[in-house]
Order: structure tokens, then sequence, then C-alpha cells
């Protein structure tokens, strides 16, 4: 702003009057003022409508395959469009299956990750690395599949699945032919994908567990990871958990890389080489072309179940995040 | 006492962490930047295979082209490149004022339960999957138009927008200092003026990084565009139509059975990426001159 110009009087009030009546002006319009706010409140409002409208749209159209089946639905193992049966048991498990396959691999790493960033690495480093692991949350989905389906499927198959059949065959969980594609694949691509949201949120937690938190162990004679453990993990562990179920929400809802590389087959088998079949891409795949009102209900209910499941994880995770970060850090028990 | 010992000798404290102790430590240190260096490995994997698979399959005819027949070589994504123009221009008209407009409530007039409300739906929003918003879009426009169309790929996208803006909107704004909005109202100033005028262009470049956010974030989106905007394989300008776009003409491309088509997906998804980094670059160094400009 350039500083004030000496003006004469007059000068002053003919500069007054241009620039600041036509705002005084509006306080005569109240209306415009209640206007206003209606059409903000308005707008506001359209997102409960919204959630609203997704909620009628997936009961509605959900309803004639409830009607149908049930309960029973969920349990049904049968997917068999051409007679009109439809259970849905094979997508509920490959999505659970996949989502806790992610869950295992993704832990350790994107704890790990924060960790690093937040205690251990050197401060010149840390922007860099902070910005590199959310860059993996930037990139879309397809591309992640795309991937998967010509890069790290192929090492899987070659391998990666040879090696596990060798040493851990005996589980029953990696014995079969090596496709590349199945259970496997899509557990892995799922937990690439889902790293980056633990991790900043297991960052924010943990920067959020005050320093003198970190002061109080170390000053006891602590190593750092001593420090880490008893100082910070300890304090941030409901925000981590938190972030989990967070990365879990995304897991279960993920769909196109899952689709890409899973094998899309609707069957239960023992064993991660085989394919499987998710809730989210069963909707992918057949949604426009399912002919028959109650197989497109059908795909719509499965819709209504994976709404209502990552709802409740989301909420469930944003709770546990914000008993961590309103302020006061929760308490260590034990 | 052992106490003034140690205190007169600070140095002996040093020895007295054991050998088990330190090494645990150094243990845990490593491992921790291995799990760095394992969750870059696919990041640089990724980039890597996009630059050297994409750029080869990249060259003018890629760019201006609309798909060739199966079988023939050559062919390109133009129409699937317009197409996700339209598609994502179509999400933010509907999209970015909403959005914004739900965030000045929250922010100017949203201090209250409903306020509350409104902002824990808004969270839930951002969490539906993706696959679902275009269930309920293929619900709200697909089946009442009778087909499949941009417009319809449009809302689905928008949906996904909204929260997204909401939120970055409202948190931009609550930055703003209190003191600039009174030097308004203490000026006679009507409180709509205020907030458009004075708050919101205080925040402008906190807002337009929240919308840039939000565009990253569902230029990519393939799931709610499946069964929306459906696909095609020839130009489409028209909102009612079909209409490809760039996400689901890589995602058809991938699995298909064809070199050809594998290697076009390359290349759209180069150039995909190009984009989304493009965007959040962009924020980057708007964030960067200063989220609030002419707040001081």
């Amino acid at each position: 702003m350039p500083g004030p110009e000496p003006v004469t009087g007059q000068q002053l009030a003919a500069k007054v009057r241009s620039r600041a009546i036509p705002l005084l002006h509006d306080r005569d319009s109240k209306w415009a003022d209640g206007t206003f706010r209606i059409v903000m409140l308005g707008c506001g409002i359209a997102v409960l409508a919204l959630v609203g409208l997704i909620i009628y749209e997936l009961i509605t159209k959900g309803s004639l395959a409830w009607h149908a089946f049930g309960w029973k639905f969920f349990v049904g193992r049968d997917w068999d469009p051409v007679n009109d049966q439809f259970g849905a048991l094979p997508f509920v498990f490959g999505t659970i299956v996949s989502s806790i396959l992610a869950l295992i691999i993704a832990i350790p790493l994107a704890v790990g990750v924060a960790v690093f960033i937040t205690e251990i690495s050197p401060p010149w480093l840390k922007g860099a690395l902070a910005f590199t692991t959310e860059l993996l949350a930037a990139i879309p989905s397809v591309i992640y599949g795309l991937w998967a389906i010509f890069i790290m499927v192929p090492l899987l198959r070659q391998y990666v699945q040879p090696w596990l059949a060798k040493t851990l065959g005996w589980t029953g969980l990696f014995e079969g032919p090596p496709y590349g594609i199945g259970m496997l694949a899509a557990g892995i691509i799922l937990a690439i994908m889902i790293v980056p949201i633990i991790s900043s949120i297991t960052r924010e937690v943990m920067t959020a567990v005050p320093q003198h938190q970190r002061e109080a162990v170390l000053a006891l004679g602590a190593t750092r990871w001593e420090m880490i453990r008893m100082g910070v993990l300890r304090n941030a562990r409901a925000g981590i958990l938190g972030g989990i179920i967070l990365g879990l929400g995304r897991a279960l809802g993920e769909t196109m890389a899952v689709t890409m590389v899973i094998g899309n087959r609707a069957e239960i088998a023992r064993s991660l080489f085989a394919p499987g079949y998710t809730m989210a891409s069963v909707i992918a795949n057949e949604f426009s072309e399912a002919t028959g009102n109650l197989y497109l209900s059908s795909l719509v209910e499965i819709g209504l179940a994976l709404f209502l499941v990552t709802i409740v994880v989301n909420i469930l995770a944003q709770f546990l995040v914000w008993t961590v970060t309103r302020g006061t850090p929760a308490r260590a028990h034990g | 006492m052992a106490s003034a010992n140690s205190l007169s000798r600070p140095t002996d404290a040093a020895p007295q962490i054991s050998l088990g102790r330190r090494l645990t430590d150094g243990l845990i240190t490593l491992s921790t930047a291995g799990a760095v260096l394992l969750v870059l490995l696919p990041l640089g994997a990724i980039f890597a295979y996009l630059v050297y698979k994409g750029i080869g399959s990249l060259n003018w005819a890629f760019l201006t082209r609309t798909p060739k027949p199966v079988g023939e070589i050559g062919g390109g994504m133009a129409n699937a490149i317009g197409g996700s123009v339209l598609i994502l221009l179509i999400g933010s008209i509907v999209g970015v004022p909403v959005g914004i407009g739900a965030g000045i409530y929250l922010a100017e007039y949203g201090r209250n339960r409903f306020g509350d409300l409104i902002r824990f739906t808004a969270d839930v929003l951002n969490g539906v999957p993706s696959i679902v918003i275009g269930i309920v879009a293929y619900g709200i426009v697909v089946l009442r138009q009778r087909h499949f169309s941009a417009l319809a790929g449009g809302v689905a996208l928008a949906i996904m927008m909204i929260p997204t803006i909401t939120r970055a909107t409202e948190e931009m704004l609550l930055l703003v200092p209190t003191a600039v909005r009174e030097a308004a109202y203490g000026l006679g100033v009507a409180r709509w003026r205020t907030t458009l005028s004075i708050t919101l262009r205080t925040a402008t470049s906190g807002v337009i990084t929240g919308v840039m956010l939000a565009f990253a974030r569902v230029a990519g989106e393939t799931a709610p565009l499946l069964f929306t905007a459906f696909g095609n394989q020839y130009w489409n300008w028209n909102v009612n139509q079909p209409t490809a776009a760039l996400p689901l003409q890589i995602f058809t491309y991938a699995i298909s059975p064809f070199d050809e088509w594998h290697r076009q997906a390359w290349a759209g998804a180069l150039i995909l990426i190009i984009l989304i980094v493009a965007a959040v670059s962009a924020v980057r160094y708007v964030a960067g001159r200063g989220m609030l400009k002419g707040a001081n």
C-alpha cells in the first residue's frame, strides 16, 4: 500500500464520497445480506442433501435384491446372473482378504516412514521425503493398475511366487499355479496405495505429541528408539490406529487397480495365488452390462454395503485421530 | 550416594546404555530408513516406467487422432483428452461454486451445531468410494436421460470435488484475521460484500489451492466414469452423449490383449500424470507465494 498523500480537505471528501459511498449504500440492502446467507446455506445444505441422495438412491435401487434374498445375500456363494441367483460372499471375502493383506504389508512400512521422517531424518531431507511420499497419493488408481499389470505382475510370477511357494508353501496360503494376477497382487498394489495415507496421518499425530514428552524420556537415559517407543508412539497410538483404519477405508473402496490385477473370478480360495473378486470390482465390471432388474439391484446392494462399511470405518478413524490431535494427547496407560 | 557420583562425573552415564539397547536402536534406525527406501522404490519404478514406456509411444498422431479399429497400428487419444476436458469442465462448473459456497457458509455462519453437522457430512462424503458415486450418478442422470453422457460423468466428478473444496475453502477463510472483516464492517460495508470482496478475496490463493487439489484428485478418476461417461471411440462435444475420457481409455487399453493398445495406454498414462503433476506443482507454487497475499 502506498503511504497516504497529503490532500486538502475538499479533495479528501471527494475521494471518500467516490470510494466509500457505493459501499455504504450496502447497509440499506438488508435483503441482500439475507439472500446471500440463504444462498450460502443452500450450498451447505447441498452437501447434506448429497449424502442423503446417495443413501436414498442406494436403498431404493437395491431394495429388489434385499427383498429377494435378505441377509442371505451376503452369505450366498453363488453368483449366477443367468439363473438370477445372487450371493455376494465371494466379493465380501475378496474385499476383506485383499484389504487385510494390504494392511499387513503397509502398516510397518508406513509407520517406519513416518518415524523416519519425523524423528530420525536430518532436517534438510524431511520436506523432500514428505513431498515424495505424498506424491504417491496423487497417482491415479488406473496408473497403479497399468503399472501393476505390466511390471509388477510379471515380477511376481517369475520370482516372488515361486520363492514363496517353495519356502511357505506348507501353510497352504501360497500354493497353486503362479499366475501373477490374483489376491496377492491385489494386496501388494493396495499396500503401495495406502502407505501415503497411513504415513501422513501417523506423521500428523506424532507431530502433535508435545516436545516435552520426548525430552522427559530422553532425560531418563533412553536411547532414541526407546524415546520414540515410549514418548511418541505410545502417546500417538490412538491416532496411528486412526490412520490405519483410514487406510483400511481406502483399501475397501479402491476399485480400478484391484480390478486390473485380482483376476476377477467369484471364487473363495485359500491360496493367495488364486484369482479373486472384490465388491468394488464386481460393480466396475458388471454394472454397465447388467441385464435384468434383479442383477442390477444386486450390484447396487453390494454398493450400499460398501458405502455403509466405509462410512463406519471412516467415522471411527476420524474419531481416533481427533482424540490425539485435539490438543491433549491421549494419556499413556500401563 | 550413586546419584551424587554420577552428577560429578557425567561422562560415566554413556557406557551405562547396554550393547543390546544400542543395537536395537541402530537396527530400528536402519529398518525405518529401509522402509523409506521400500516405499520410494515403487514410486521411482512407476515414474521411470511411465517415462520409459510412454515417451516412445508419444507422438503427434497420439495427440491429434482418434483411436483406430482393433489391429491397425496408429491412431491416438485426442478424443479422450478432449472428453476429459469436457467432463472436468462440467464437474468444475457444478462442483466449484457449491463447494466454495458451502465453505463460505461454514466459515462465516457455521460456528454452531448445524455447521458441525455439515462439516461432518462433508468428511463422510469425502470417504465414499468413487465407484459408489458412480452408481448414484447413474441413478440420477443416466436413468433419467436413458443413455450414458458426459453430463453424468461431470456430475459424478462434481460430487467428488465438493467436499474437498468445501473443507479447503473453510480452512482458508478462517485464516483471514477477524480484524480484516471488522475493518470492512467499520466502514459500513454489508456482510455479504465483506465476505465476497474482502474475506474471500484475501484468501483467493488458498481457495484456488483447494480447488486445484480437488481437480487433481478427480482428474485421474476412472471408476465413477465407467457407467456414466462410458467412453467413446469418436470425438464428442455433446454433453448428452457418451464421451471418452483419458483414464477410461487407459483402463480399456490396459486390459485389452493388443500390444499396440498397451503401448498407447502407457502414452496416455504419461499424459495424465503430467497433467496431474503440473496441477499439483502449480498448487505448491501458488501456496509457496503465501496463502494470504493481502492479509497484511
